[in-house]
């Protein structure tokens, strides 16, 4: 991915981010959703450092990753709108989506539940030699879970090709890292379990993306996993509905100098032979892609009652 | 003669030999062999890769498998004791009896967890807890209460695509039955089996509990009264067909459970029973099953919180001789 292709996806996440906001405000389309508005760096990041065959495994806030990865923008807005043409049938929700062909191992309603479930993954590709190495992204509300340390220790034990990029947003919905964080520096976490940690600006597709594939090029190597802390921040509410009275307008108005999309547009616009239409032009063909993705979902039919009990087991 | 632990070693060891996308993993199941002695012998044929120590973490543990499968392997794991399989229900309901449903991903998982009291182990260590996964769709449960079907039911969840609860109860591991050299057939799920036949009184019941039921028919058959035992064999999917014909040909119903009698499976197993079957009752559907209370260590304490031989004998008969 070169920089106008991760410019490019950063877009389309903002666009299909800004148009769910929009939908659940107009009520189109119900339950929950989780948008990454201001972290498009560190899903494309990732994504840009990823070898084809590499897994990845997500969270409740998992719209971003799952198109840094090259999701379909209209079967993902199905599933938002519950049709059975979305990734999950309407049976998963904003919440729920995955494309194992993709490498796309599923975002996940539980904090901090695929930490395990990606060593699983990277236990598989150790185990066969499949060259595979998994990169699971969790948030920082998800370091004060249990699971967070059982996972790093046995992936660390086990020597499995695991990268865990944590997205620290700055907030564990409405709890600041300060509030929930004994130790804010997440990185220094990985000193624990004897893994490399670093942080990185979460907001620079680059920074994140070399950090990624540093970490990624050590557990190919089969010197085991790491731990890469992307800070960036949060800038919608957790979720729909969510008034942010627990911060500051100021605060939120800052961390907009601060975004990732213009950040990058920015240091583009710098080199020589740049030509500023080309931005606009690439933010108009996202909404056009994001309309054509909710005409997609509202065109589809709902899924069939009668088929709500199918599928609860595989084929034997 | 072969006993329930050794039918379930020589399951898995063919399994492993047959199938090389399956391996174990656990705490203490490679040199010390599992704390019920269960995978003794497997490390030295299989090596660390596929008999895999695992540190106490039961979450990550059965998260990690659950991972595994999704990617095509085949995850046994082993809970040392049923109780700790609570620190891992999170990975259970919310991601292995979801994966499929949800997003379309198989999870050929088999979690072994050892259960039940008897042993004097105590409160965290004697526990069924088979009742906090009945009312999760997406989870297998079996529950096996002799050698034959041991073999044949875990072959059964070893080759599926589905996640599977394995019960196996402590009392029955040094039992011994009748097995040839060649493993039994594999036994498919959602087929109880009975295992006396009789027409006064039903006796219904899994693990252990089918098995004390089958020693307590013999006795009552001694009595006069043929008591009809019902083996659910598995918990889910349930036979509801055969225990429906079961009640039906009786109509006197004796559940034996061995957990609390509050919110047991037993009172859906009664349940389904009288919305299928009420007409043909000749007695109020009977529970037994142990009290509303922890499971005490004290040896008299704890034998008061079990089912025993005499207490289902005793049951049976007033139920069969109740006139209604």
């Amino acid at each position: 991915m070169d920089d106008w292709v991760c410019y490019e996806r950063m877009v389309l996440i903002r666009c299909f981010e800004e148009a769910v906001e929009r939908l659940f405000s107009e009520g189109r389309i119900m339950g929950t959703a989780h948008v990454c508005i201001g972290q498009e760096a560190v899903a494309v990041g990732i994504a840009a450092a990823l070898k084809p065959g590499d897994a990845l495994t997500s969270t409740h806030r998992g719209h971003g990753h799952f198109l840094a990865v090259g999701a379909d923008p209209g079967r993902m807005m199905a599933e938002m709108f519950g049709k059975a043409t979305g990734y999950s049938r309407g049976r998963g929700g904003s919440q729920m989506m995955a494309d194992t062909a993709l490498g796309f191992y599923g975002a996940n309603g539980i904090t901090a539940g695929s930490m395990a479930f990606a060593c699983g993954l990277a236990l598989e590709a150790q185990q066969r030699r499949t060259g595979r190495v998994v990169v699971c992204i969790i948030g920082d509300g998800a370091a004060n879970e249990g699971l967070f340390h059982e996972s790093l220790n046995l992936a660390a034990l086990w020597c499995l090709p695991l990268v865990v990029v944590c997205e620290n947003n700055r907030y564990a919905m409405s709890t600041p890292v300060a509030a929930g964080l004994a130790n804010t520096r997440l990185a220094e976490r990985g000193a624990a379990y004897g893994i490399p940690g670093c942080a990185v600006d979460g907001n620079v597709v680059a920074d994140v993306r070399a950090a990624v594939e540093t970490a990624l090029t050590r557990a190919r190597a089969g010197s085991g996993p790491s731990l890469v802390e992307c800070e960036t921040y949060r800038l919608s509410g957790h979720s729909k509905g969510d008034p942010r009275i627990y911060r500051s307008t100021a605060e939120e108005a800052d961390a907009w100098q601060r975004e990732p999309i213009r950040r990058l547009e920015a240091q583009m616009l710098a080199a020589p032979g740049s030509d500023p239409a080309r931005f606009a032009a690439c933010r108009t063909r996202a909404e056009q892609a994001i309309a054509a993705a909710i005409r997609f979902a509202e065109a589809s039919p709902a899924p069939d009652p009668a088929t709500v009990t199918e599928g609860v087991f595989a084929p034997d | 003669m072969k006993t329930f632990t050794l039918a379930i070693r020589e399951t898995l060891a063919a399994e492993m030999r047959r199938d090389p996308a399956v391996f174990l993993m656990g705490e203490d199941i490679g040199a010390y062999g599992g704390a019920f002695g269960v995978t003794q012998g497997l490390l030295a044929e299989f090596g660390p890769g596929r008999v895999r120590d695992t540190p106490i973490s039961e979450q990550a543990l059965v998260g990690t498998a659950i991972g595994a499968a999704a990617a095509g392997l085949r995850p046994v794991v082993e809970i040392m004791f049923m109780d700790f399989i609570t620190l891992a229900v999170d990975q259970l309901a919310n991601l292995a009896a979801k994966l499929h449903y949800i997003y379309q991903i198989p999870c050929p998982l088999v979690v072994r967890a050892p259960t039940g009291g008897g042993r004097g182990y105590g409160a965290t260590h004697s526990q069924t807890l088979e009742r906090l996964f009945t009312g999760i769709p997406g989870l297998r449960i079996a529950a096996p209460s002799d050698a034959a079907d041991a073999s044949g039911l875990l072959q059964t969840a070893m080759r599926g695509a589905n996640p599977v609860l394995f019960l196996e109860h402590k009392l029955l591991y040094p039992l011994r039955w009748k097995l040839g050299e060649k493993l039994p057939p594999p036994v498919p799920f959602g087929h109880a089996r009975i295992t006396h036949s009789g027409d006064r009184v039903t006796l219904i019941a899994w693990s252990y509990m089918a098995h004390l039921c089958l020693a307590a028919a013999h006795q009552l058959a001694a009595a006069g009264i043929n008591a009809e035992v019902v083996d659910l064999r598995t918990l889910a999917p349930l036979d509801t067909e055969t225990l429906v014909a079961a009640a039906r040909k009786t109509g006197r119903v004796l559940i034996v459970e061995e957990g609390p009698v509050t919110g047991g499976f037993g009172a859906e197993i009664a349940t389904r029973i009288f919305e299928a079957a009420y007409d043909s009752l000749d007695a109020p559907i009977r529970r037994l099953a142990g009290p509303d209370c922890p499971i005490p260590a004290s040896k008299v304490l704890e034998a008061a919180c079990i089912p025993s031989i005499a207490a289902i004998v005793a049951a049976a008969r007033e139920l069969a001789e109740s006139t209604n």
